[in-house]
């Protein structure tokens, strides 16, 4: 069963409600709730839970004693245990040692890892909270194939919300769409529910893949130059270089994907390039006309030099924060440049009305929804208007509305003449956008 | 070679902890001296590579050092006094007291640390419940809070880096980490909550009696480990007493 609705519709809620992980402390509800006749938290390990974030539900630090610790709080006898932590494995299809440490593991391999755990448990119902919206495409197929086999070996009851319908409607049996207000909008079989709502859906943000989100035009561009050049770059923290060193140019009106699996570099690559990491070998280059004055090295710009030149958007929106209003939040780098009061005022208020922000001014940054925090991540690094952008996994679990949002702003940036470099592992945001793109190996 | 690798980390704590208790009740250089050179020679034989254990036994070489000049410099005045300068007054008697202080520290820490550079911490936690009988709860809660330091350095890394990218990070740099230091409190706090989730959502919390899919074993070379521990701290005390050093102190 995949349950859908737009953000805040109490979707991840139900889920834990469902597998008896909502504290009494935790808000108000109302109604009941059965896992096979009895109160869910009554029922541990009838309910397994996958969550969103794959780093967050490691438990142990090897593979086996991680499938195994579910088992071990049931009072499962030892021998059983281990044959059980097999089975697992070889369901989901992790085919590593049980020793293996659990911190080398992919994004997509913590996920199979996490539903071994589960599996484990012998659960008769498994529920997923958006199990994929954190993977590359490999580790998507991956985890939903090995949550198809699960499924039709154990005869366990599926339930999975998902922004991304692609991947689940052609194999769930029941679509269920929640309202934002609560409530039931549609409950049926996936064609019946897509052709009746699914247009309504999309405008919500769902990705429905009969109505895909809009894509911006690109207008011819005006001339290019080169602003940055990597000459014999090696990239890689604690100077261990990772993969081949790269000669790469950063042109105006031209935005260049990095694409590339897990643990390639491509992050490595972006903050370098961004001038916050320095480079194991070779050399990150400005031009003259990008430095204006700062010197040839970013890595060796300040922090404020930084702002007008390279802007750089973060995977994770939170580390990013400073502060504790939105509009404080924007405030922070036009601050740090000395721009007048009013100068400020106008970019914010501009910011605010462009990103569908301006609602929320007052609110704390910590406290918004992820594509809210991701536009206000984007938002800040364009407050200062930096000649070059480098983003890490813009569209990482965002919904098709922020999705195209975004696009359409960064078509405008390099329309506009700005340089724009997205590390990406969404094929859809690279073909919508790139004008070039490497391929990190 | 001896597989200390294999010994139940508690058997480990626990020799460790012996040799500490024979130590800390004298404070004389032929004990220590005694205790650290039967060390020495074990630590030999346990086929530790060489930078590896310099490098982690580090912070003992450099503590050591310190202490002693500390108390030379302070220490208890005594006998012919060589050097006086304001508090500072060198003798026979902060010499002798710098001395076994240096030998001592060595004597206790070299061994701690090499111990537990071979301990994992789930194994640790399998000891400390199953053979300690520490709650459950507390040590599962403990070891997997562990986990997540790795995740704090990354976090913290990545929040330095974010700050230079929004401009401030050209000054106040004290003002900068506490900031910091929140953020990742913060984080950290958000990324517990996922976890203890995460780890409710497995059953771990429940009324029902926990199995332990790894048993932690407990035989001779635990007993072993226990009676080395005790024969360098018996062997110290009984060389420091017929030479007449042995001093008894106490607190």
């Amino acid at each position: 069963m995949l349950i859908l609705g737009e953000s805040g519709a109490g979707k991840s809620t139900f889920l834990h409600a469902l597998a008896g992980v909502v504290g009494d402390d935790e808000g108000e509800s109302e109604g009941t709730l059965l896992v096979d006749g009895a109160h869910p938290a009554a029922q541990r390990g009838r309910t397994g839970l996958v969550i969103q974030d794959p780093d967050s539900q490691v438990i142990l630090e090897r593979v086996g004693d991680d499938v195994a610790f579910g088992c071990e709080n049931l009072g499962v006898p030892r021998d059983e245990i281990w044959m059980r932590v097999r089975d697992s494995l070889a369901q989901v299809g992790l085919d590593v040692a049980l020793d293996r440490n659990t911190s080398t593991l992919s994004g997509g391999q913590k996920q199979r890892l996490a539903l071994a755990g589960v599996l484990a448990m012998r659960p008769g119902l498994i529920v997923l909270d958006e199990p994929t919206a954190n993977l590359d495409p490999q580790g998507v197929t991956d985890v939903r194939d090995a949550v198809v086999r699960v499924a039709e070996a154990t005869g366990a009851t599926i339930v999975v919300v998902e922004h991304r319908v692609a991947v689940w409607s052609d194999v769930v049996d029941r679509v269920v769409v929640l309202a934002a207000g609560g409530g039931v909008i549609a409950d049926g079989a996936p064609s019946e529910v897509l052709s009746r709502q699914g247009e309504e859906l999309a405008a919500r943000g769902v990705w429905v893949p009969q109505f895909p989100p809009p894509r911006p035009q690109r207008t011819v561009r005006g001339v290019q130059q080169t602003l940055l050049s990597a000459q014999q770059l090696s990239v890689g923290r604690n100077r261990h270089a990772l993969g081949v060193p790269l000669d790469l140019d950063i042109l105006s009106s031209h935005a260049l994907a990095i694409t590339g699996p897990n643990g390639a570099g491509k992050s490595t690559l972006a903050l370098t390039l961004g001038g916050l990491l320095a480079p194991v070998d070779g050399v990150v280059a400005a031009s003259t006309a990008l430095a204006a004055g700062a010197g040839e090295h970013p890595i060796r710009w300040k922090s404020r030099e930084l702002l007008t030149r390279i802007g750089t958007v973060f995977q994770d929106p939170e580390h990013q924060l400073l502060t504790s209003t939105v509009r404080a939040e924007l405030e922070v780098g036009p601050r740090a440049l000395k721009l007048a009061d009013a100068e400020v005022d106008a970019r914010v208020d501009e910011l605010l009305t462009r990103l569908r922000l301006d609602r929320l001014a007052d609110a704390n940054p910590f406290t918004l929804s992820g594509g809210e925090k991701r536009r206000l991540s984007v938002a800040t690094a364009l407050a200062t208007r930096p000649q070059v952008l480098v983003l890490d996994e813009p569209t990482f679990g965002q919904d098709s509305r922020t999705w195209s949002e975004l696009l359409a702003l960064l078509a405008r940036l390099v329309d506009e003449g700005s340089s724009v470099i997205a590390v990406s592992h969404d094929l859809d945001f690279v073909d919508a956008l790139a004008d070039s793109r490497i391929v990190l190996s | 070679m001896i597989p200390i690798a294999s010994v139940n980390p508690v058997a480990k704590l626990g020799a460790g902890l012996i040799v500490s208790l024979f130590l800390i009740v004298t404070i004389d250089w032929v004990s220590a001296s005694v205790a650290l050179v039967l060390e020495l020679a074990i630590i030999a034989f346990m086929g530790i590579e060489p930078k590896r254990f310099w490098l982690r036994t580090l912070p003992v070489w450099v503590a050591a050092p310190l202490t002693a000049l500390t108390i030379l410099l302070y220490g208890r005045y005594d006998g012919d006094v060589y050097f006086e300068f304001l508090f500072i007054r060198i003798s026979d008697g902060s010499i002798e007291l710098a001395l076994a202080t240096f030998l001592r520290v060595l004597a206790i820490g070299l061994p701690a640390v090499v111990l537990f550079i071979s301990i994992d911490p789930t194994d640790f936690a399998d000891g400390l419940a199953q053979r300690l009988r520490l709650p459950d709860r507390f040590v599962l809660g403990a070891l997997a809070a562990v986990r997540m330091v790795g995740l704090f350095l990354d976090d913290w890394r990545s929040l330095e880096l974010a700050r230079r990218a929004r401009g401030v990070a050209d000054r106040g740099r004290l003002r900068r980490i506490a900031g910091q230091g929140f953020a990742l409190l913060v984080l950290s706090i958000r990324r517990g909550s996922k976890l203890s989730i995460a780890m409710e959502a497995r059953g771990f919390g429940g009324d029902t009696p926990r199995t332990w899919a790894r048993e932690s074993w407990w035989g001779a070379a635990e007993w072993f480990t226990l009676v080395i521990g005790a024969l360098i701290g018996v062997a110290a005390t009984v060389v420091a007493v017929l030479t007449g050093s042995w001093n008894f102190i106490v607190g």
